[in-house]
């Protein structure tokens, strides 16, 4: 249907969208890589001269590096898989017929409109706070004692919090899949006697496959970089430091601008890792 | 859906018209501690005064330092002062990004100020931040606990002392512990504190030729006594208590001791928030008999970054927020105990200051902190939980991350010291040392 | 779309969805019902759910200490306004691309996508830098414009999807009674695919409204919304509990009673091009 004057129209019409994205991309982009051959150093009165590969090799070699990655992915992964397992249960039972479905939507769905600073202060202070927090209270209601949230579970305590963050979003795309698959076929196994289990496994999951493509590769962009969430926490400590937290300190707390561009880099080789891995799967589920 | 669609519209276009500034409009960034809170309350009196009005943005403490280095490092000139401490202002002094406080009025009597906190604030003798408030730090103890164990707190205590009454007053069972001590990851946070507590036992951060020390036989003992002290008499989970988590549990009585900002005298014994405030004495930081006491020295100061256009306005303001006035008025409306403490000899010759019950200590440990010999060894460095160079923060943040994870027993005491010297080393000759 | 079910199991879902529904709802409600205790009560032992003395003190504090109505104001024009401008350059753009794909427009909405993952904090020097030089600091105009290019790969990307579900028989048929381009997507293609807008636009003023690391570094005092005016609540000395839940509840409120009125457009809406 297109024809060759459409053709130029849309090309047009996608101008003013990709140009921005690419200035967007490049212009920070070159003055990262820029940077990251500089000695930039602020607070020692800025660009003090060319670094060569330095900033490359003392960020890798720094012994912070590794833990950060593996932090990185435990946080990305750990998240990831709890969204998306209870996501799909939550999503199964919303679908259910119930009483006051709209008002158990939306206490679902609220989490997902609290700002992660806030999210992260209140979870930390209120909740997994030794002393004060509930938990801590709970557990002392028990008789145990409090559990130290912050040192001993700090993994476990900052994918509680994005999870917590990040469940609405995978709840409601999966719902949307959910609410559209054919009742009709699910009767029809009822019908022939497939358990539950057997109809869940080989008509509801694939029929989910998509969905579930969609909140992994949308939900591992923001994972990226959460920053806000390790921040009001661990700040860094108990070996919580991200690649994005890592980069943070260098630029923002050491001032060494060139050492966290390097940094920058190398995010943005790990994000293009996980994108080119993602798109494989996602491109393959959307062109299907 | 409609209503919205024309309110965010209508939100755009007003967005267009609005970024006017007000000619004689301050914009301060300050961090949220008490005081400043409270000298936000009293713009009015200012205004009122001069005619120039002020916008606040105040943020928590680590929000601001990136927040305001960011701005004066790039010179965005989006703050006409900024709330700064005794690290940042000698290393921005030097760089000349800070207009010189050195043409204040007779008024002011800049002769007045604490000789440590001006000192502190000055780089090659010029000023260019003014004390809002100042602190040492001080042991601060439990009258009641230290009588019912049998013991008499000295004025000037050493750590043996310390901890042998921290392990007496521990009553796990009642939920009191002996001794409440930062061990909280942050270089302002437990970095500041292990630092002023290893001067005490003679180690240092760097030696005369920037060489980190952590390998020090000083260094294992100040670390290896900390957190036995902590681990016999200390509150579950001391690695992440900072100043806050602290103040919080002395107040509600599950402190024996707790060592920390003089400030914090003025909300121990407050009993609007404290629980036990007619029972805190105070003493000096301990030592360890080797000549330096393990208490730091800090003030948050007002600067105005070079290049602002409202440098006369900027001087009224500071000029108002610093003053014997100021601390008059506060006095007038909240009480002598409320005042900002630590930046004026005439508070401290006051009458009616005098009789607050932790003016002397405070004064004590204020003049006994030597910023310019902070340790028993010389060092090529000034300041006393700091050294004042630009690399110090991110260093510090990251030896007290490694030092809060050997509180925590996931990792010993040496393991922690030995990443400590590797990182600052590394560190240091990236920076070219 | 409703299945008939027996009774009893409507009872059981009904029970276990209102369990699970209050379980993550919890922290709100406890925020909220934080923010009406004194600091004493919110940190009592055993914890006051509902029979503490209620204040409104920790909100008059927060008041009288910055002008909520200001960051309010901020919040509602840098959401609003960058996910406006992000759908008027995005529309054509997905149109083209649902209705006139090339080789290379899934390569184009992929690789728009990856320029998401850029880490903010390694590029804030440079855009600070020329924030200075083109006088956008603190401005809401500047974070209405770098929100807008956070988020336009997204809107992007659901705008194409949507557009890619209308079945092209109807431009056809559009174009056959003499649309222009220009009336086909005004009077056809927009007002189908309305419910899939309102849905973008939803998510994409939530996803500014939380944004916390530009609107936090790109701002003093004029501009900054209500992720500033947390961060001066995280945390003060001594107790803070219930002043820091009054300024939370304060700054999530508007957004969260949006999202409640719209929770149908959001849950009908939100399908990424997952749903066939």
């Amino acid at each position: 249907m297109a024809t060759k004057a459409s053709r130029s129209a849309a090309r047009l019409m996608m101008a003013p969208a990709v140009i921005l994205l690419l200035g967007w991309m490049l212009v920070p982009l070159i003055m990262t890589l820029w940077f990251s051959f500089r000695n930039y150093l602020p607070l020692r009165g800025g660009d003090l001269g060319f670094a060569g590969f330095d900033n490359y090799v003392r960020f890798v070699t720094s012994s912070s590096f590794w833990p950060a990655i593996g932090a990185t992915l435990i946080i990305v992964v750990g998240a990831l898989l709890i969204t998306v397992l209870l996501g799909i249960l939550l999503a199964i039972l919303l679908d259910q017929p119930m009483w006051g479905q709209g008002i158990v939507r939306i206490l679902v769905i609220a989490p997902f409109f609290v700002m992660p600073t806030v999210s992260g202060l209140v979870w930390k202070n209120m909740f997994l706070d030794s002393v004060n927090g509930l938990f801590a209270h709970v557990a002392k209601f028990f008789g145990a004692t409090p559990v130290e949230w912050m040192i001993d579970k700090p993994f476990m305590s900052i994918i509680l919090i994005v999870s917590w963050q990040w469940l609405p979003f995978a709840t409601l795309i999966l719902l949307t899949a959910i609410q559209s698959l054919d009742s009709e076929q699910l009767e029809a196994a009822e019908m022939d006697g497939a358990p539950a289990l057997k109809r869940f496994w080989f008509i509801t999951i694939p029929h989910l496959s998509r969905a579930i493509t969609v909140v992994l590769l949308i939900e591992t962009i923001f994972l990226l970089s959460i920053f806000a969430e390790i921040f009001v926490t661990t700040a860094g400590a108990f070996g919580t430091k991200t690649l994005t937290y890592l980069i943070f300190q260098r630029v923002l707390e050491s001032q060494n601008v060139g050492l966290g561009s390097a940094g920058g880099v190398y995010a943005i080789i790990l994000a293009n890792i996980v994108a080119i891995f993602l798109m494989r799967i996602v491109g393959k589920n959307l062109d299907a | 859906m409609q209503l919205t669609i024309r309110t965010l519209l209508g939100a755009t276009a007003l967005c267009a018209a609005a970024g006017f500034a007000q000619a004689e409009t301050l914009t301060i960034a300050t961090v949220n501690n008490g005081d400043m809170i409270r000298m936000q309350g009293l713009t009015e009196d200012f205004t009122a005064k001069t005619g120039i009005s002020v916008e606040w943005v105040t943020l928590e403490e680590n929000v601001l330092r990136q927040r305001v280095t960011t701005d004066i490092t790039t010179k965005g000139g989006q703050f006409d002062i900024m709330t700064i401490g005794m690290y940042e202002t000698p290393i921005w002094g030097k760089n000349g990004w800070l207009v010189p406080l050195n043409d204040l009025s007779a008024d002011y009597d800049v002769a007045d100020l604490l000789p440590a906190m001006a000192g502190g604030l000055s780089y090659d003798g010029t000023l260019y931040a003014a004390p809002f408030y100042g602190e040492s730090s001080m042991v601060m103890y439990r009258t009641d606990l230290m009588e019912k164990a049998g013991l008499t707190m000295p004025d000037a205590p050493t750590w043996d002392f310390i901890r042998e009454a921290a392990a007496k007053m521990t009553d796990r069972a009642n939920d009191v512990n002996g001794i409440c001590l930062r061990g909280k990851a942050g270089w302002g946070e437990g970095g500041a504190f292990i630092t002023a507590m290893s001067n005490s036992f003679g180690a240092r951060w760097f030696d005369e030729n920037w060489k980190p020390t952590f390998d020090s036989a000083a260094w294992h003992d100040t670390l290896t006594f900390f957190k036995g002290m902590m681990d016999e008499s200390g509150p579950a989970g001391y690695a992440t208590n900072g100043f806050n988590e602290n103040l919080s549990l002395f107040q509600q009585g599950k402190c024996g001791m707790w060592i920390d900002a003089t400030v914090a005298a003025s909300f121990v014994t407050n009993p609007k928030d404290s629980t036990v405030a007619d029972h805190v004495g105070f003493a000096l930081a301990p030592d360890k008999g080797l000549g330096k006491r393990s208490n730091w020295l800090w003030a948050w100061a007002l600067a105005i970054p070079a290049g602002s256009s409202k440098v006369d306005a900027a001087k009224q303001f500071i000029e108002w927020a610093t003053s014997k006035s100021y601390i008059e008025l506060v006095a007038s409306k909240e009480g002598w105990a409320n005042v900002p403490p630590g930046a004026r000899t005439s508070l401290y010759e006051n009458p009616e200051y005098q009789k607050v019950p932790f003016a002397k200590m405070t004064l004590d440990s204020i003049l006994s902190a030597d910023p310019l010999h902070p340790t028993v060894d010389p060092v090529p460095y000034v300041g006393v939980q700091f050294a004042a160079i630009p690399e110090f923060a991110g260093i510090a943040t990251d030896v007290s991350q490694e030092f809060a994870a050997a509180y925590a027993g996931q990792q010993t005491v040496d393991e922690a010291l030995a990443k400590a010297q590797k990182l600052t080393a590394d560190a240091m000759e990236a920076a070219g040392y | 779309m409703a299945r008939a079910v027996t009774p009893r199991r409507k009872t059981i879902n009904t029970a276990l969805a209102w369990a699970v529904g209050l379980i993550i709802f919890f922290p709100i409600l406890w925020t909220i019902l934080t923010s009406f205790k004194t600091e004493g009560d919110a940190i009592a032992y055993p914890p006051k759910f509902l029979f503490f003395d209620w204040t409104l003190e920790n909100y008059a504090i927060v008041q009288e200490r910055s002008d909520y109505m200001r960051y309010l104001w901020n919040s509602v024009v840098i959401a609003g306004g960058s996910t406006l401008l992000g759908v008027v350059i995005a529309v054509p753009a997905a149109w083209s691309m649902a209705f006139v794909p090339s080789k290379r427009t899934k390569d184009i909405l992929m690789w728009m996508l990856s320029t998401k993952m850029l880490p903010a904090v390694g590029v804030l020097y440079p855009i600070y830098l020329m924030f200075i030089k083109l006088g956008l600091l603190d401005t809401r105009i500047g974070l209405v414009i770098v929100l807008m290019l956070i988020n336009l790969p997204i809107i992007v990307w659901m705008l194409y999807t949507y557009f890619k579900e209308i079945p092209g028989e109807i431009l056809e048929a559009a174009r056959m009674d003499g649309a222009t381009l220009k009336s086909e997507i005004l009077y056809v293609l927009t007002p189908m695919a309305v419910p899939g807008i309102a849905s973008t636009i939803l998510l994409n003023v939530i996803l500014a409204w939380n944004e916390a690391f530009w609107t936090l570094n790109l701002t003093a005092a004029k501009a900054g919304p209500l992720t500033a005016f947390i961060a001066s609540y995280s945390s003060p000395e001594g107790l803070f509990y219930a002043k820091l839940s009054a300024a939370s509840t304060m700054a999530i409120a508007p957004i969260l009673i949006m999202g409640w009125f719209s929770q149908k457009q959001l849950v009908r809406g939100l399908t990424f091009g997952a749903v066939k």
